[in-house]
Protein backbone atom coordinates (compact mmCIF):
# COMPACT_ATOMS: atom_id res chain seq x y z
CA UNK A 1 0.00 0.00 0.00
CA UNK A 2 1.42 3.34 -1.09
CA UNK A 3 0.20 5.16 1.99
CA UNK A 4 2.20 2.80 4.18
CA UNK A 5 5.42 3.43 2.27
CA UNK A 6 7.06 5.96 4.62
CA UNK A 7 6.33 3.68 7.54
CA UNK A 8 7.78 0.59 5.88
CA UNK A 9 10.84 2.53 4.71
CA UNK A 10 11.64 4.01 8.08
CA UNK A 11 11.13 0.79 9.99
CA UNK A 12 13.25 -1.28 7.61
CA UNK A 13 15.95 1.36 7.51
CA UNK A 14 16.11 1.54 11.31
CA UNK A 15 16.12 -2.24 11.68
CA UNK A 16 18.96 -2.59 9.16
CA UNK A 17 20.86 0.21 10.90
CA UNK A 18 20.44 -1.37 14.34
CA UNK A 19 21.22 -4.90 13.23
CA UNK A 20 24.20 -4.11 10.96
CA UNK A 21 26.95 -3.86 13.61
CA UNK A 22 25.65 -6.91 15.49
CA UNK A 23 25.56 -8.92 12.27
CA UNK A 24 28.99 -7.82 11.11
CA UNK A 25 30.61 -8.67 14.41
CA UNK A 26 28.91 -12.06 14.41
CA UNK A 27 30.15 -12.90 10.91
CA UNK A 28 33.65 -11.71 11.77
CA UNK A 29 33.72 -13.96 14.84
CA UNK A 30 33.19 -17.05 12.68
CA UNK A 31 36.12 -16.33 10.41
CA UNK A 32 38.64 -19.15 10.62
CA UNK A 33 41.44 -16.91 9.41
CA UNK A 34 43.38 -14.82 11.91
CA UNK A 35 43.03 -11.83 9.60
CA UNK A 36 39.71 -10.61 8.51
CA UNK A 37 38.59 -11.32 4.99
CA UNK A 38 35.18 -10.60 3.60
CA UNK A 39 33.39 -12.69 2.54
CA UNK A 40 34.87 -15.27 4.86
CA UNK A 41 36.34 -18.35 3.28
CA UNK A 42 36.02 -20.82 6.10
CA UNK A 43 33.89 -20.74 9.19
CA UNK A 44 35.15 -21.85 12.57
CA UNK A 45 34.29 -21.62 16.22
CA UNK A 46 37.90 -21.71 17.39
CA UNK A 47 37.83 -18.10 18.59
CA UNK A 48 35.00 -18.93 20.95
CA UNK A 49 37.05 -21.77 22.38
CA UNK A 50 40.00 -19.48 22.84
CA UNK A 51 37.78 -17.16 24.80
CA UNK A 52 37.13 -19.81 27.42
CA UNK A 53 40.66 -21.16 27.59
CA UNK A 54 42.65 -17.92 27.57
CA UNK A 55 43.05 -16.85 31.19
CA UNK A 56 43.32 -13.15 30.34
CA UNK A 57 39.93 -13.08 28.69
CA UNK A 58 38.49 -15.17 31.52
CA UNK A 59 39.75 -12.67 34.09
CA UNK A 60 38.23 -9.79 32.13
CA UNK A 61 34.89 -11.59 31.91
CA UNK A 62 34.85 -12.34 35.63
CA UNK A 63 35.83 -8.75 36.53
CA UNK A 64 33.03 -7.41 34.39
CA UNK A 65 30.47 -9.82 35.81
CA UNK A 66 31.53 -9.07 39.40
CA UNK A 67 31.25 -5.34 38.84
CA UNK A 68 27.91 -5.62 37.03
CA UNK A 69 26.28 -7.92 39.64
CA UNK A 70 27.47 -5.84 42.60
CA UNK A 71 26.97 -2.37 41.15
CA UNK A 72 23.44 -3.13 39.95
CA UNK A 73 22.61 -4.35 43.48
CA UNK A 74 24.11 -1.17 44.89
CA UNK A 75 22.13 0.94 42.42
CA UNK A 76 18.87 -0.71 43.48
CA UNK A 77 19.77 -0.40 47.16
CA UNK A 78 20.19 3.36 46.65
CA UNK A 79 17.13 3.79 44.47
CA UNK A 80 14.49 1.70 46.26
CA UNK A 81 14.42 3.55 49.62
CA UNK A 82 14.75 6.89 47.85
CA UNK A 83 11.89 6.23 45.42
CA UNK A 84 9.72 4.83 48.21
CA UNK A 85 10.21 7.69 50.66
CA UNK A 86 9.90 10.39 48.01
CA UNK A 87 6.70 8.84 46.70
CA UNK A 88 5.13 8.09 50.06
CA UNK A 89 5.89 11.23 52.07
CA UNK A 90 6.68 13.73 49.33
CA UNK A 91 9.03 15.79 51.50
CA UNK A 92 9.50 19.47 50.78
CA UNK A 93 12.65 18.99 48.71
CA UNK A 94 11.31 16.07 46.66
CA UNK A 95 12.19 17.78 43.38
CA UNK A 96 15.73 18.45 44.54
CA UNK A 97 16.29 14.90 45.79
CA UNK A 98 14.88 13.47 42.60
CA UNK A 99 17.11 15.72 40.53
CA UNK A 100 20.09 14.54 42.57
CA UNK A 101 19.15 10.96 41.74
CA UNK A 102 18.68 11.62 38.03
CA UNK A 103 21.63 13.94 37.44
CA UNK A 104 24.51 11.42 37.42
CA UNK A 105 22.99 9.67 34.43
CA UNK A 106 21.95 12.91 32.73
CA UNK A 107 25.49 14.27 32.63
CA UNK A 108 28.14 12.77 30.35
CA UNK A 109 29.68 9.71 32.04
CA UNK A 110 33.16 11.08 31.56
CA UNK A 111 32.30 13.67 34.21
CA UNK A 112 31.38 11.00 36.76
CA UNK A 113 34.54 9.17 35.75
CA UNK A 114 36.72 12.22 36.30
CA UNK A 115 35.01 12.96 39.60
CA UNK A 116 35.59 9.44 40.89
CA UNK A 117 39.20 9.55 39.74
CA UNK A 118 39.85 12.75 41.69
CA UNK A 119 37.96 11.45 44.73
CA UNK A 120 39.92 8.20 44.97
CA UNK A 121 43.20 10.01 44.35
CA UNK A 122 42.31 12.20 47.30
CA UNK A 123 41.43 9.24 49.53
CA UNK A 124 44.50 7.40 48.33
CA UNK A 125 42.86 4.09 47.49
CA UNK A 126 43.22 3.94 43.75
CA UNK A 127 42.75 1.15 41.28
CA UNK A 128 40.41 -1.05 43.31
CA UNK A 129 37.47 -2.98 42.02
CA UNK A 130 35.24 -1.56 44.78
CA UNK A 131 35.82 1.91 43.37
CA UNK A 132 34.38 0.84 40.04
CA UNK A 133 31.43 -0.86 41.76
CA UNK A 134 30.60 2.31 43.70
CA UNK A 135 31.06 4.56 40.67
CA UNK A 136 28.84 2.35 38.51
CA UNK A 137 26.26 1.96 41.28
CA UNK A 138 25.95 5.72 41.73
CA UNK A 139 25.93 6.41 37.99
CA UNK A 140 23.30 3.79 37.14
CA UNK A 141 21.10 4.27 40.24
CA UNK A 142 19.06 6.66 38.09
CA UNK A 143 17.60 3.72 36.18
CA UNK A 144 16.03 1.78 39.09
CA UNK A 145 15.03 5.12 40.60
CA UNK A 146 12.94 5.84 37.52
CA UNK A 147 11.51 2.33 37.03
CA UNK A 148 10.55 2.03 40.72
CA UNK A 149 9.11 5.56 40.90
CA UNK A 150 6.93 4.87 37.86
CA UNK A 151 5.72 1.61 39.40
CA UNK A 152 4.91 3.31 42.72
CA UNK A 153 2.83 5.86 40.87
CA UNK A 154 0.79 3.09 39.29
CA UNK A 155 -0.02 1.27 42.53
CA UNK A 156 -3.67 1.65 43.37
CA UNK A 157 -3.78 3.56 46.70
CA UNK A 158 -6.94 1.73 47.71
CA UNK A 159 -4.91 -1.48 48.18
CA UNK A 160 -2.81 0.15 50.86
CA UNK A 161 -5.87 1.79 52.41
CA UNK A 162 -7.69 -1.53 52.56
CA UNK A 163 -4.78 -3.17 54.35
CA UNK A 164 -4.57 -0.24 56.73
CA UNK A 165 -8.26 -0.50 57.53
CA UNK A 166 -7.74 -4.17 58.28
CA UNK A 167 -5.07 -3.18 60.80
CA UNK A 168 -1.85 -4.05 59.00
CA UNK A 169 1.18 -2.14 60.23
CA UNK A 170 3.22 0.07 57.94
CA UNK A 171 6.02 -2.44 57.84
CA UNK A 172 3.68 -5.30 57.07
CA UNK A 173 1.95 -3.36 54.33
CA UNK A 174 5.30 -2.55 52.76
CA UNK A 175 6.37 -6.19 52.86
CA UNK A 176 3.09 -7.75 51.74
CA UNK A 177 1.61 -5.18 49.37
CA UNK A 178 4.01 -2.54 48.14
CA UNK A 179 7.15 -4.66 47.75
CA UNK A 180 5.53 -7.52 45.79
CA UNK A 181 3.96 -4.98 43.44
CA UNK A 182 7.37 -3.37 42.95
CA UNK A 183 9.18 -6.59 42.06
CA UNK A 184 8.89 -6.20 38.25
CA UNK A 185 10.20 -2.64 38.38
CA UNK A 186 13.03 -3.65 40.71
CA UNK A 187 14.00 -6.50 38.40
CA UNK A 188 13.85 -4.19 35.37
CA UNK A 189 15.98 -1.60 37.11
CA UNK A 190 18.46 -4.24 38.23
CA UNK A 191 18.76 -5.94 34.83
CA UNK A 192 19.07 -2.64 32.95
CA UNK A 193 21.81 -1.43 35.32
CA UNK A 194 23.51 -4.82 35.11
CA UNK A 195 23.59 -4.82 31.32
CA UNK A 196 24.76 -1.22 31.06
CA UNK A 197 27.45 -1.75 33.68
CA UNK A 198 28.68 -4.82 31.85
CA UNK A 199 29.25 -2.72 28.75
CA UNK A 200 30.44 0.52 30.30
CA UNK A 201 33.92 1.66 29.35
CA UNK A 202 34.94 5.16 30.33
CA UNK A 203 34.10 5.11 34.05
CA UNK A 204 35.68 1.69 34.57
CA UNK A 205 38.71 2.79 32.60
CA UNK A 206 39.34 6.06 34.41
CA UNK A 207 38.59 4.75 37.89
CA UNK A 208 40.66 1.57 37.80
CA UNK A 209 41.49 0.78 34.18
CA UNK A 210 45.13 -0.04 34.81
CA UNK A 211 44.59 -2.60 37.54
CA UNK A 212 41.08 -3.95 36.97
CA UNK A 213 40.67 -4.92 33.35
CA UNK A 214 36.99 -5.24 32.48
CA UNK A 215 35.85 -6.72 29.22
CA UNK A 216 35.26 -3.46 27.30
CA UNK A 217 38.68 -2.26 28.48
CA UNK A 218 40.29 -5.51 27.42
CA UNK A 219 38.57 -5.32 24.02
CA UNK A 220 39.73 -1.76 23.52
CA UNK A 221 43.29 -2.55 24.61
CA UNK A 222 43.40 -5.51 22.23
CA UNK A 223 42.13 -3.35 19.39
CA UNK A 224 45.21 -1.20 19.70
CA UNK A 225 47.26 -4.16 18.56
CA UNK A 226 44.94 -4.82 15.67
CA UNK A 227 41.76 -6.70 15.21
CA UNK A 228 41.49 -10.38 16.07
CA UNK A 229 38.42 -12.61 15.66
CA UNK A 230 38.59 -13.23 19.42
CA UNK A 231 37.44 -9.66 19.94
CA UNK A 232 34.49 -10.32 17.66
CA UNK A 233 33.73 -13.59 19.49
CA UNK A 234 33.78 -11.90 22.88
CA UNK A 235 31.54 -9.13 21.57
CA UNK A 236 29.06 -11.70 20.33
CA UNK A 237 29.01 -13.53 23.67
CA UNK A 238 28.46 -10.30 25.55
CA UNK A 239 25.78 -9.09 23.21
CA UNK A 240 24.08 -12.47 23.58
CA UNK A 241 24.11 -12.12 27.37
CA UNK A 242 22.51 -8.68 27.05
CA UNK A 243 19.86 -9.84 24.59
CA UNK A 244 19.08 -12.83 26.79
CA UNK A 245 18.68 -10.67 29.89
CA UNK A 246 16.45 -8.24 28.02
CA UNK A 247 14.31 -10.99 26.50
CA UNK A 248 13.75 -12.38 29.98
CA UNK A 249 12.50 -8.93 30.94
CA UNK A 250 10.22 -8.82 27.92
CA UNK A 251 8.83 -12.21 28.84
CA UNK A 252 8.52 -11.34 32.52
CA UNK A 253 6.01 -8.61 32.07
CA UNK A 254 4.91 -6.25 29.37
CA UNK A 255 8.10 -4.61 28.22
CA UNK A 256 6.07 -1.80 26.68
CA UNK A 257 4.52 -1.08 30.03
CA UNK A 258 7.83 -1.15 31.86
CA UNK A 259 9.17 1.39 29.40
CA UNK A 260 6.38 3.72 30.38
CA UNK A 261 4.10 3.19 27.42
CA UNK A 262 0.40 2.61 27.57
CA UNK A 263 -0.62 -0.75 26.31
CA UNK A 264 -3.91 -0.93 24.60
CA UNK A 265 -5.28 -3.84 22.69
CA UNK A 266 -4.66 -3.25 19.06
CA UNK B 1 17.30 -10.69 43.58
CA UNK B 2 15.53 -10.55 46.90
CA UNK B 3 18.62 -9.70 48.92
CA UNK B 4 19.01 -6.64 46.76
CA UNK B 5 16.08 -4.97 48.40
CA UNK B 6 16.80 -3.39 51.75
CA UNK B 7 14.89 -4.81 54.69
CA UNK B 8 11.49 -3.26 55.17
CA UNK B 9 11.74 -0.15 57.29
CA UNK B 10 11.64 -1.19 60.95
CA UNK B 11 10.00 1.73 62.67
CA UNK B 12 7.16 2.13 60.28
CA UNK B 13 5.43 -0.42 62.46
CA UNK B 14 4.75 1.94 65.29
CA UNK B 15 1.22 3.20 65.34
CA UNK B 16 -0.92 0.87 63.37
CA UNK B 17 -3.16 3.70 62.47
CA UNK B 18 -0.45 5.86 61.01
CA UNK B 19 -0.71 5.69 57.24
CA UNK B 20 2.21 4.31 55.30
CA UNK B 21 2.30 7.75 53.87
CA UNK B 22 -0.26 10.33 53.20
CA UNK B 23 -3.14 8.52 51.62
CA UNK B 24 -2.72 9.92 48.13
CA UNK B 25 -5.46 12.43 47.66
CA UNK B 26 -5.53 14.49 44.51
CA UNK B 27 -7.08 17.40 46.38
CA UNK B 28 -4.54 17.42 49.19
CA UNK B 29 -2.60 20.64 49.41
CA UNK B 30 0.81 21.38 50.86
CA UNK B 31 -0.35 21.98 54.41
CA UNK B 32 -2.00 18.60 54.75
CA UNK B 33 1.36 16.87 54.38
CA UNK B 34 1.96 14.71 57.45
CA UNK B 35 5.24 14.83 59.30
CA UNK B 36 7.78 12.38 58.05
CA UNK B 37 8.70 9.78 60.67
CA UNK B 38 12.35 9.49 61.60
CA UNK B 39 12.63 6.08 60.01
CA UNK B 40 11.62 7.54 56.66
CA UNK B 41 14.08 10.39 57.07
CA UNK B 42 16.85 7.92 57.73
CA UNK B 43 15.79 5.81 54.77
CA UNK B 44 16.10 8.86 52.55
CA UNK B 45 19.21 10.25 54.22
CA UNK B 46 21.38 7.22 53.45
CA UNK B 47 21.09 7.24 49.65
CA UNK B 48 21.22 11.03 49.58
CA UNK B 49 24.42 10.92 51.64
CA UNK B 50 25.96 8.34 49.32
CA UNK B 51 25.08 10.44 46.26
CA UNK B 52 26.44 13.54 47.95
CA UNK B 53 29.75 11.92 48.85
CA UNK B 54 30.31 10.06 45.60
CA UNK B 55 28.64 12.36 43.09
CA UNK B 56 28.41 15.94 44.39
CA UNK B 57 31.57 15.82 46.50
CA UNK B 58 33.85 15.11 43.53
CA UNK B 59 32.67 18.33 41.87
CA UNK B 60 34.07 20.34 44.75
CA UNK B 61 37.28 18.34 44.55
CA UNK B 62 37.49 18.81 40.78
CA UNK B 63 36.92 22.54 41.12
CA UNK B 64 39.68 22.80 43.71
CA UNK B 65 42.04 20.57 41.75
CA UNK B 66 41.56 22.66 38.62
CA UNK B 67 43.46 25.47 40.36
CA UNK B 68 46.33 23.23 41.45
CA UNK B 69 49.72 23.42 39.87
CA UNK B 70 50.76 20.56 37.70
CA UNK B 71 54.17 19.09 38.47
CA UNK B 72 55.99 18.13 35.28
CA UNK B 73 56.36 14.39 34.91
CA UNK B 74 54.66 13.82 38.20
CA UNK B 75 51.33 14.65 39.66
CA UNK B 76 50.07 17.96 40.99
CA UNK B 77 50.54 20.09 44.08
CA UNK B 78 48.19 22.36 46.01
CA UNK B 79 48.38 25.91 44.71
CA UNK B 80 46.13 28.56 43.28
CA UNK B 81 47.08 29.00 39.65
CA UNK B 82 44.84 29.79 36.71
CA UNK B 83 47.02 27.86 34.29
CA UNK B 84 44.42 25.18 33.48
CA UNK B 85 41.66 27.71 32.98
CA UNK B 86 43.68 30.03 30.77
CA UNK B 87 44.66 27.02 28.69
CA UNK B 88 40.99 26.16 28.28
CA UNK B 89 40.35 29.62 26.79
CA UNK B 90 43.11 29.21 24.23
CA UNK B 91 42.03 29.24 20.61
CA UNK B 92 42.55 25.50 20.24
CA UNK B 93 40.16 24.55 23.02
CA UNK B 94 37.60 27.18 22.06
CA UNK B 95 37.61 25.62 18.59
CA UNK B 96 37.26 22.13 20.08
CA UNK B 97 34.33 23.29 22.17
CA UNK B 98 32.56 24.84 19.19
CA UNK B 99 33.21 21.72 17.13
CA UNK B 100 31.90 19.43 19.91
CA UNK B 101 28.72 21.46 20.26
CA UNK B 102 28.04 21.74 16.52
CA UNK B 103 28.83 18.09 15.80
CA UNK B 104 26.62 16.85 18.64
CA UNK B 105 23.78 19.21 17.68
CA UNK B 106 24.00 17.95 14.10
CA UNK B 107 23.88 14.31 15.21
CA UNK B 108 21.04 15.07 17.61
CA UNK B 109 19.00 16.71 14.84
CA UNK B 110 19.40 13.74 12.50
CA UNK B 111 18.73 11.18 15.23
CA UNK B 112 15.56 12.95 16.35
CA UNK B 113 14.36 13.32 12.75
CA UNK B 114 14.49 9.55 12.25
CA UNK B 115 13.63 8.40 15.77
CA UNK B 116 10.46 10.46 16.10
CA UNK B 117 8.49 8.99 13.17
CA UNK B 118 10.00 5.58 13.93
CA UNK B 119 8.76 5.68 17.52
CA UNK B 120 5.33 6.81 16.35
CA UNK B 121 5.02 3.84 13.98
CA UNK B 122 6.43 1.57 16.67
CA UNK B 123 3.80 2.57 19.20
CA UNK B 124 1.02 1.88 16.69
CA UNK B 125 2.13 -1.72 16.17
CA UNK B 126 0.55 -4.75 17.77
CA UNK B 127 2.51 -6.00 20.79
CA UNK B 128 3.44 -9.12 18.85
CA UNK B 129 5.52 -7.01 16.44
CA UNK B 130 6.37 -4.30 18.90
CA UNK B 131 8.12 -6.40 21.53
CA UNK B 132 10.80 -7.93 19.25
CA UNK B 133 11.61 -4.44 17.96
CA UNK B 134 11.89 -3.16 21.50
CA UNK B 135 14.23 -6.01 22.40
CA UNK B 136 16.35 -5.21 19.33
CA UNK B 137 16.39 -1.58 20.37
CA UNK B 138 17.41 -2.38 23.92
CA UNK B 139 20.07 -4.78 22.67
CA UNK B 140 21.54 -2.01 20.55
CA UNK B 141 21.39 0.21 23.62
CA UNK B 142 23.24 -2.38 25.67
CA UNK B 143 25.97 -2.79 23.08
CA UNK B 144 29.23 -1.49 24.48
CA UNK B 145 30.49 1.68 22.84
CA UNK B 146 33.69 -0.22 22.21
CA UNK B 147 31.86 -2.87 20.18
CA UNK B 148 29.81 -0.27 18.30
CA UNK B 149 32.93 1.66 17.35
CA UNK B 150 34.72 -1.49 16.27
CA UNK B 151 31.76 -2.75 14.22
CA UNK B 152 31.26 0.53 12.35
CA UNK B 153 34.98 0.68 11.78
CA UNK B 154 34.66 -2.67 9.99
CA UNK B 155 31.55 -1.63 8.07
CA UNK B 156 32.95 1.68 6.90
CA UNK B 157 36.53 0.53 6.39
CA UNK B 158 38.01 -0.04 2.96
CA UNK B 159 38.93 -3.72 3.00
CA UNK B 160 35.95 -5.11 4.90
CA UNK B 161 33.36 -2.44 4.46
CA UNK B 162 30.11 -1.79 2.78
CA UNK B 163 31.77 -0.06 -0.18
CA UNK B 164 32.90 -3.50 -1.36
CA UNK B 165 29.25 -4.42 -1.71
CA UNK B 166 28.55 -1.20 -3.61
CA UNK B 167 31.45 -1.95 -5.96
CA UNK B 168 30.14 -5.46 -6.46
CA UNK B 169 26.68 -4.18 -7.35
CA UNK B 170 28.31 -1.68 -9.65
CA UNK B 171 27.33 1.50 -7.85
CA UNK B 172 30.93 2.40 -7.09
CA UNK B 173 34.13 1.98 -9.05
CA UNK B 174 36.47 1.12 -6.19
CA UNK B 175 36.16 0.54 -2.42
CA UNK B 176 36.62 3.57 -0.19
CA UNK B 177 37.22 4.10 3.48
CA UNK B 178 35.02 6.45 5.46
CA UNK B 179 36.70 5.78 8.74
CA UNK B 180 38.15 7.55 10.56
CA UNK B 181 36.28 10.62 9.48
CA UNK B 182 33.32 12.82 10.20
CA UNK B 183 30.82 10.49 8.48
CA UNK B 184 31.92 7.56 10.63
CA UNK B 185 31.84 9.73 13.75
CA UNK B 186 28.31 10.93 13.01
CA UNK B 187 27.03 7.40 12.26
CA UNK B 188 28.64 5.99 15.41
CA UNK B 189 27.24 8.74 17.62
CA UNK B 190 23.78 8.42 16.06
CA UNK B 191 23.90 4.67 16.65
CA UNK B 192 24.59 4.87 20.38
CA UNK B 193 22.09 7.71 20.82
CA UNK B 194 19.22 6.31 18.77
CA UNK B 195 17.85 3.76 21.30
CA UNK B 196 17.90 6.34 24.11
CA UNK B 197 16.08 8.77 21.89
CA UNK B 198 13.34 6.24 21.07
CA UNK B 199 12.94 5.40 24.76
CA UNK B 200 12.53 9.11 25.49
CA UNK B 201 9.77 9.46 22.87
CA UNK B 202 8.09 6.18 23.65
CA UNK B 203 5.96 7.01 26.72
CA UNK B 204 4.45 10.19 25.27
CA UNK B 205 3.81 8.84 21.80
CA UNK B 206 2.34 5.56 23.03
CA UNK B 207 -0.18 7.54 25.07
CA UNK B 208 -1.55 9.44 22.10
CA UNK B 209 -5.08 8.20 21.75
CA UNK B 210 -5.91 6.21 18.63
CA UNK B 211 -9.25 8.01 18.53
CA UNK B 212 -7.52 11.30 17.73
CA UNK B 213 -5.96 9.67 14.72
CA UNK B 214 -9.25 8.13 13.71
CA UNK B 215 -11.04 11.45 14.10
CA UNK B 216 -8.51 13.19 11.87
CA UNK B 217 -8.75 10.41 9.31
CA UNK B 218 -12.54 10.53 9.37
CA UNK B 219 -12.34 14.25 8.69
CA UNK B 220 -10.34 13.45 5.59
CA UNK B 221 -6.73 13.86 6.68
CA UNK B 222 -4.21 11.66 4.92
CA UNK B 223 -1.58 9.76 6.92
CA UNK B 224 1.09 12.39 6.34
CA UNK B 225 -1.28 15.14 7.38
CA UNK B 226 -2.25 13.24 10.53
CA UNK B 227 1.39 12.93 11.45
CA UNK B 228 2.11 16.62 10.84
CA UNK B 229 -1.02 18.08 12.38
CA UNK B 230 -1.78 15.68 15.22
CA UNK B 231 1.30 13.70 16.25
CA UNK B 232 4.00 16.34 15.91
CA UNK B 233 2.14 19.06 17.87
CA UNK B 234 1.25 16.59 20.64
CA UNK B 235 4.82 15.35 20.82
CA UNK B 236 6.55 18.70 20.57
CA UNK B 237 7.74 18.80 24.16
CA UNK B 238 9.10 15.29 24.07
CA UNK B 239 10.73 16.11 20.73
CA UNK B 240 12.70 18.88 22.39
CA UNK B 241 13.52 16.64 25.34
CA UNK B 242 14.77 13.92 22.99
CA UNK B 243 16.99 16.39 21.16
CA UNK B 244 18.49 17.49 24.45
CA UNK B 245 19.02 13.94 25.63
CA UNK B 246 20.87 12.96 22.46
CA UNK B 247 22.90 16.16 22.51
CA UNK B 248 24.20 15.66 26.04
CA UNK B 249 24.63 11.95 25.50
CA UNK B 250 26.77 12.33 22.39
CA UNK B 251 28.72 15.15 24.00
CA UNK B 252 29.83 12.59 26.58
CA UNK B 253 30.88 9.90 24.15
CA UNK B 254 34.52 8.97 24.36
CA UNK B 255 35.22 5.81 22.39
CA UNK B 256 33.25 6.72 19.27
CA UNK B 257 35.08 10.02 18.80
CA UNK B 258 38.37 8.36 19.62
CA UNK B 259 38.04 5.42 17.21
CA UNK B 260 35.85 6.74 14.39
CA UNK B 261 37.04 10.35 14.31
CA UNK B 262 40.36 11.85 13.39
CA UNK B 263 42.10 13.91 16.07
CA UNK B 264 40.44 17.02 14.64
CA UNK B 265 37.08 15.38 15.41
CA UNK B 266 37.87 14.73 19.05
CA UNK B 267 35.25 16.01 21.41
CA UNK B 268 35.79 17.50 24.88
CA UNK B 269 35.22 14.09 26.50
CA UNK B 270 38.21 12.66 24.68
CA UNK B 271 40.39 15.50 25.91
CA UNK B 272 39.32 14.93 29.50
CA UNK B 273 40.44 11.32 29.63
CA UNK B 274 43.40 12.01 27.39
CA UNK B 275 44.67 14.68 29.77
CA UNK B 276 43.84 12.73 32.93
CA UNK B 277 45.12 9.32 31.92
CA UNK B 278 47.75 9.73 29.24
CA UNK B 279 49.20 13.13 30.09
CA UNK B 280 48.51 12.82 33.83
CA UNK B 281 47.50 16.44 33.86
CA UNK B 282 44.74 16.08 36.44
CA UNK B 283 44.24 19.82 37.07
CA UNK B 284 43.60 20.51 33.38
CA UNK B 285 41.36 17.45 32.98
CA UNK B 286 39.37 18.62 36.03
CA UNK B 287 38.98 22.08 34.48
CA UNK B 288 37.63 20.63 31.22
CA UNK B 289 35.30 18.34 33.17
CA UNK B 290 33.86 21.28 35.14
CA UNK B 291 33.47 23.20 31.91
CA UNK B 292 31.70 20.28 30.21
CA UNK B 293 29.37 20.01 33.21
CA UNK B 294 28.46 23.67 32.92
CA UNK B 295 27.84 23.36 29.18
CA UNK B 296 25.64 20.30 29.73
CA UNK B 297 23.69 21.95 32.54
CA UNK B 298 23.12 25.10 30.49
CA UNK B 299 21.77 23.03 27.60
CA UNK B 300 19.52 21.11 29.98
CA UNK B 301 18.22 24.35 31.47
CA UNK B 302 17.58 26.07 28.14
CA UNK B 303 15.80 23.09 26.70
CA UNK B 304 13.62 22.42 29.70
CA UNK B 305 12.60 26.09 29.64
CA UNK B 306 11.72 25.81 25.97
CA UNK B 307 9.69 22.73 26.71
CA UNK B 308 7.83 24.51 29.50
CA UNK B 309 7.00 27.48 27.27
CA UNK B 310 5.60 25.14 24.69
CA UNK B 311 3.44 23.48 27.28
CA UNK B 312 2.20 26.87 28.40
CA UNK B 313 1.39 28.19 24.94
Amino acid sequence: MIARLPRTLIISFVMAFLVAPILVVFVASLNANQFLDFPIEQASTRWYQELFTDSQWRTAVSNSLTIAVASAAFAVALALPMAFVLHTWKPRLTQVFFALGVLPFMLPPVISAMGALVLWNEIGRIGRIENVIIAHGVFFSTIPLITISLALRDIDPSLDEAAMTLGASGRRRFATIILPLLVPSIVTGYVASFVLSLNEYIIAFMVAGFSVETLPIKIFNSLRYGFTPTIAAVSVVFTAISVLALSVLARLGGLEKLLGGSVTER
Amino acid sequence: MVDVAPAPPEDLTDPVTEPLGPVPDPHADESSRPRMPWSARLLLAVPVAVLTVFFLGPFALMLRTSFYRRVQGGFYEPAFVLESWTRLTSEFYVDRTIFSILACAFVAAITVAVAFPFTWYLTRMRPRFQVPLLVLLLSALALSEVIVAFAWDLILGRSTGITNVLVWIGLMSEPRSYTPGFVALAIGLAYIAFPYCVLAFYPTLSRIDDELVEAATTLGAKRGAVFRTVVVPLGRTTLVAGFLLVFVFTLGSYIIAQVLGRPEHWTLSVFISDQAVFNSNIPFAAAIAIFLTVVSLVVVAITSRLARQEVAS
